[in-house]
């Protein structure tokens, strides 16, 4: 049995409250009027930060042909038609502050959401091809996919309060942009806030039943005479990769890319699923070699690790792949429709933007290639790290460009809705870990498992 | 010089690995084995160094993936920047994304045949080489154990008979 140590208790805890400080932080500094965000804009700039965006309020003429117009059409539209041209930006201005602890809290929150998602889908492929090497890292996976739970509440909260219009995250959910918006409103049928809601809790509702019922499957199986349960547990979760195919797919259509209503990709799904499969493998990584050096894993040894340092390093390059894939067929055929979503992360987001590649892609392909280094420990620690670093700001660049435009910056609201996610993620995931032992006795695969190694 | 060696026939490779890890205890010098298809983990019982095959493949690849940007970048920037569709040629990476496909499989490209061909040359074999098997039944139910004789010659035959070979030949080489 595993036992929670305190210390790490106490960090989670001291994380959650800085994460609590930074987010109200973030929260009170939001400008309530359009002077105000506009004052805070000029100050800003001031600073020295992003010389380009004090030119940018300077001429707010200028801004409507901005390819950001396409992202903003009512209000954009809304310059047009005006004389004060300037009012109008600092409304627009001021829209995008207020935005900005929102989306720093939602991106946290999916972030982790999508981690123990990842983790939950992984999970299933392991149970359903029946893999011989992974049994051993059952209780692992099941203790991270314990925050499917309340990570789902906090993103349906978060739902929940976008549609009662406490934010402006989702454009298409404020009834006078709709009205204005010929291409919105084409698209409410879909993108209505009562289907968002009853999809959004289809999803998690048929997430957290797979996830409970194969956790109560598989400690079943433990305490049972034959292998029973095993095969339930086989046959549900081939039946939840099915599921969650589709789900996940329109999820990333629902969560993410409705935020800029304006534009649509095919492969947008997969590329939302690369990027949780990784970072829930790295978290898988990453939790059984903490556990594994507090000494709680005896059975776990180099191969597993290095099992796991490959899914990393291959997911890493399948999500680069499906990255490039996006952004070159977009790029390529220029169509302006499309390439918006573009246009305005390489012009605002361009640190975020390529940085990310480099973290999600050059570092571990140069990082974990060697096979002797994906069987060092602290080597998968450091590249886990950077890879989740790398997909925090994945997310981040999918979010932000979309809610609060060219006001981004990574401070003290992300860092604390980060903070407070990953203490929340830390407490909930080890107090599961603790509920039961950290071995299945009785899997079928148990003892290939332990006698794993490559 | 005509030396002698002697061959040891084995029929299970389970039987052959135990065989195997005897002979280098006794610190005689197996000189090759003979296997009609790979053996788990005889190549550390054997005490063979790793293959650093891999390594020459990402050399190779990273001659690849220079050779695609050299040759795109004088094509397509240096040599005669045309406007094709609209496309940027003004410097190669306000093009990059384009000749990523090519830059891609030219590293694959690389890093796989001549990596091919490394192995090739490294392990001698050509079209119309002799083979080398020093019996057909190699090829299909039997290995062979290939062992230097010096000194101890009856102590070995002796070890290898225990051991489970199923035929022991000495052979002139």
């Amino acid at each position: 049995m595993y036992t929670f140590s305190n210390r790490l208790k106490i960090g989670a805890i001291v994380l959650m409250a800085l994460g609590i400080l930074g987010m109200g932080v973030g929260f009170v500094s939001v400008p309530s009027t359009p002077e105000e965000a506009r004052a805070m804009v000029t100050a800003h700039d001031d600073d020295g930060h992003g010389g380009t965006h004090a030119e940018e309020s300077e001429h707010p003429a200028a801004a409507g042909e901005h390819p950001d117009a396409a992202e903003h059409p009512a209000e954009e539209a809304g310059h047009a038609a005006e004389s004060e041209h300037g009012a109008s930006h600092d409304e627009h201005l001021m829209h995008q502050l207020q935005n900005r602890p929102w989306s720093a809290l939602y991106v946290a929150a999916f972030f982790f959401f999508m981690i123990s998602l990842g983790v939950l889908a992984f999970y299933a492929i392991q149970r359903a091809s029946q893999a011989g090497w992974s049994p051993l890292l059952f209780r692992v996976m099941e203790g991270i996919t314990s925050y499917l739970v309340p990570g789902g509440i906090v993103i349906f909260v978060i739902f929940i309060l976008s549609v009662m219009h406490f934010n402006h995250l989702f454009l298409w959910m404020d009834p006078e942009v709709v009205a204005e918006d010929k291409l919105i409103q084409g698209k409410a049928g879909y993108l209505n806030p009562t289907f968002f809601l009853i999809r959004a809790a289809v999803f998690l509702g048929g997430w957290i039943l797979y996830r409970e019922v194969s956790r109560r499957l598989s400690l079943a199986q433990d305490e049972a005479e034959d292998n029973k349960n095993f095969v339930k547990n086989f046959r549900w979760s081939a039946g939840f990769l099915v599921f969650y195919l589709v789900t996940e797919s329109m999820m990333s259509w629902d969560w993410i890319m409705s935020i800029d209503p304006h534009w649509f990709s095919t492969l947008f799904g997969w590329y939302v699923f690369a990027s949780m499969m990784v970072s829930g493998i790295t978290v898988i990584a990453m939790v059984t070699i903490y556990l594994k050096s507090k000494g709680y894993l005896p059975d776990v040894n180099d191969s597993h690790i290095h099992d796991l340092a490959k899914f990393m390093f291959g997911f890493s390059i399948f999500w680069t792949y499906l990255w490039f894939s996006q952004f070159m067929l977009i790029w390529y055929a220029n169509i302006p429709e499309e390439v918006t979503y573009f246009v305005t992360r390489i012009e605002d987001y361009k640190l975020p933007f390529f940085g990310m590649v480099a973290m999600n892609f050059v570092f571990p392909l140069l990082v974990l290639m060697n096979s002797d280094y994906k069987r060092v420990n602290w080597f998968v620690i450091m590249a886990g790290i950077v890879i989740l670093a790398g997909h925090y700001i994945d997310v981040f660049n999918m979010v932000m460009p979309g809610t609060v435009g060219d006001q981004w910056f990574i401070g003290i609201p992300e860092l604390g809705a980060v903070c407070f996610f990953a203490g929340i993620f830390i407490l909930w995931v080890f107090r599961s870990l603790t509920k039961v032992p950290l071995q299945p006795k009785r899997n079928p695969f148990i003892e290939e498992s332990r006698h794993f190694h490559y | 010089m005509a030396s002698k060696v002697i061959h040891a026939y084995f029929n299970d490779d389970d039987i052959l690995m135990q065989a195997v890890k005897k002979v280098k205890a006794t610190k005689h010098h197996i000189e090759e084995v003979y296997c009609p298809f790979p053996v788990h983990g005889l190549d550390k019982a054997m005490g063979l160094a790793p293959t650093r095959i891999a390594i020459t493949s990402f050399m190779y690849g990273c001659l690849g993936l220079i050779v695609a940007i050299v040759m795109m970048n004088y094509i397509m920037i240096v040599d005669w920047p045309q406007d094709i569709g609209g496309k940027p040629s003004f410097s190669y990476i306000e093009n990059m994304p384009a000749f990523v496909p090519i830059m891609f499989e030219m590293t694959v490209f690389f890093a796989a045949h001549l990596m091919v061909i490394t192995f090739y040359l490294r392990s001698r074999l050509w079209p119309f080489k002799k083979a080398e098997n020093p019996d057909v039944r190699t090829t299909d139910d039997h290995f062979v154990m290939e062992i230097e004789v010096h000194g101890d010659e009856k102590g070995l035959m002796t070890l290898l008979q225990e051991s489970g070979a199923v035929e022991i030949n000495k052979v002139e080489k």
